[in-house]
């Protein structure tokens, strides 16, 4: 069955030069778009038409395109990597939108994520966080045998569903108060359910959370917002366990 | 100690628990005003206020009460205020995920209504009983045998919402508003200090709904009894 065809669309979105200069919204007209192609190929048609035209491009963050590399970004129509569940923006396609419909696209807005270009955000502040403690610095060994370590598969899995994260920042973006907690409570717990990372549990909860409230993200509110924006779906059970961490690590101080 | 203080988490901590400390006295709160429509002579509320009022445990909590309640507010201001500040440029098309009446986005405004009302009923009844002792009556009430004086609280509170449907109304409003500030907070509470995970979480949710309905409609029952009734 062929890909229908969207004759037109009205996509309005975030101009901005550089980080000093004031941004504006700036509304395109686009013809003939396939249902079929993803969202960023429609960006590149876009950018094709800009080109063509004499225009600067629009500058959008992308690199895999199969959603695990946590490049793209983008706030299409009031969501996180738009209106679908469980997908980055690079995942997201065309048949999500209708005829005649005005695509509002903007860059990901938080005071600790500056926008660089159009819509690209300095997404450094993860790093930032990251580097202050979301790693294993002690002697582990190398690749034990298996089941020489046992782990729980419960703990196992909950482990690895915190590591899913892919940094993506769809979570600072959607939540009401640019809240990092779920992006570094993923980092704490894929470490605290191991017995690898409980070694160094208490010190890097302090850590990330005090990088974290230094570089100006908000505090959790408990909305639950973010994990409904995550594309790989990450529970907020994680901002419990941080802050559980937290909490003891402050206690034992 | 001044850093966890200065935290994210630790501002949170504070919300929590004396969020948790205002849901018990409101639950306690609850229940003896609950005597107002099981006793229309009103003896068994005002034997229960005059416990409230002479019992020396009740004295030392009072204060500590009011200490909740000031760093609940001054907190929660702080927080959101805060919490606006790391989102400089706010979003042309809106948020989608969450729908703008979702309690949990609107715990400043339910708060601070609530504060509103906490204001006139404060002055309303806690005002007159304890400083001005305004319209305030003795009664006899016999009490294992003993015939004992004391204050006719019934009297105040129970006139008020005989003589004005308006102040049942704004009661009945304060109760619905209180339970959805409570539909989020009591889960949201527990959750902040670390007491969730993927199990408990619908429990907690589920017990934060049923706990807010007995706040919110056992407080309502009271003015509505007197306008029903009289
Ligand atoms: C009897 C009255 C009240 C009760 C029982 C109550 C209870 C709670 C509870 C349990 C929480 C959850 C704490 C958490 O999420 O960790 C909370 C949060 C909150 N309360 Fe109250 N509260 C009351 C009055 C007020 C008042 C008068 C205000 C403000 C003017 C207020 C403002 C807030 C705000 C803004 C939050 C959210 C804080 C956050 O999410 O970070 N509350 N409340």
């Amino acid at each position: 069955m062929a890909d229908k065809i969207l004759n037109k669309l009205y996509i309005k979105i975030w101009r901005q030069k550089n980080s000093k200069s004031q941004g504006a919204f700036e509304t395109y007209e686009l013809e003939n778009v396939s249902q079929g192609s993803s969202f960023l190929e429609m960006l590149d048609i876009l950018n094709d038409q800009l080109i063509r035209e004499g225009n600067d491009p629009v500058a959008f963050d992308h690199d895999c395109r199969e959603g695990i590399c946590g490049m793209c970004s983008l706030y299409i129509n009031g969501e996180a990597h738009g209106p679908d569940t469980e997908i980055t923006t690079c995942q997201l396609h065309m048949r999500k939108f209708n005829e005649g419909e005005t695509i509002t696209i903007e860059p990901w807005r938080a005071g600790a994520f500056p926008v660089i270009k159009d819509l690209i955000v300095n997404r450094n502040a993860f790093e930032e966080i990251q580097q202050a403690g979301g790693y294993v610095s002690v002697g582990t060994g190398g690749v034990p045998d298996g089941n020489a370590i046992p782990i729980g598969q419960d703990d196992a899995e909950e482990a690895m569903d915190a590591a899913a994260c892919i940094g993506c920042g769809a979570c600072v973006a959607t939540c009401k108060n640019s809240s990092a907690m779920l992006f570094v409570s993923a980092k704490v717990s894929q470490f605290a359910k191991l017995p690898q990372g409980k070694v160094e549990g208490k010190r890097r909860a302090k850590a990330m959370v005090s990088k974290m409230d230094e570089l100006g993200f908000g505090g959790c509110t408990n909305t639950g917002a973010c994990e409904i924006a995550c594309p790989k779906a990450i529970s907020i059970s994680n901002i419990a366990r941080l802050n559980r961490e937290y909490l003891c690590a402050k206690l034992a101080d | 100690m001044s850093s966890f203080m200065k935290s994210s988490i630790g501002k949170k901590f504070f919300m929590s628990v004396t969020g948790l400390f205002l849901i018990t006295f409101i639950c306690v709160h609850l229940s003896l005003n609950l005597l107002l429509i099981f006793d229309d002579s009103g003896d068994l509320f005002n034997m229960a206020a005059h416990f409230m009022a002479t019992n020396p445990a009740i004295k030392i909590m009072e204060p500590v009460l009011a200490l909740g309640f000031l760093v609940h507010i001054i907190w929660s201001f702080v927080i959101t205020l805060e919490n606006r500040k790391a989102r400089p440029i706010s979003y042309n098309s809106g948020d989608k995920v969450l729908s703008p009446i979702a309690p949990s986005k609107n715990m400043l405004i339910l708060g601070g209504l609530v504060l509103a009302f906490l204001v006139m009923h404060i002055a309303q009844f806690w005002w007159k009983f304890k400083i001005t002792h305004e319209g305030l009556t003795a009664v006899h009430v016999m009490q294992s045998g003993v015939s004992v004086e004391m204050e006719n609280a019934y009297a105040v509170v129970a006139g008020l919402f005989k003589s004005s449907a308006l102040y049942c109304i704004i009661y009945i409003v304060a109760s619905g508003l209180l339970g959805l500030h409570i539909s989020h907070g009591f889960w949201s509470a527990l959750h902040t200090i670390g007491w969730n995970n993927q199990i408990w979480r619908k429990r907690l949710e589920v017990a934060a709904r049923i706990l807010a309905w007995v706040i919110a409609v056992g407080f309502a029952i009271i003015p509505l009894y007197f306008m029903i009734k009289f």
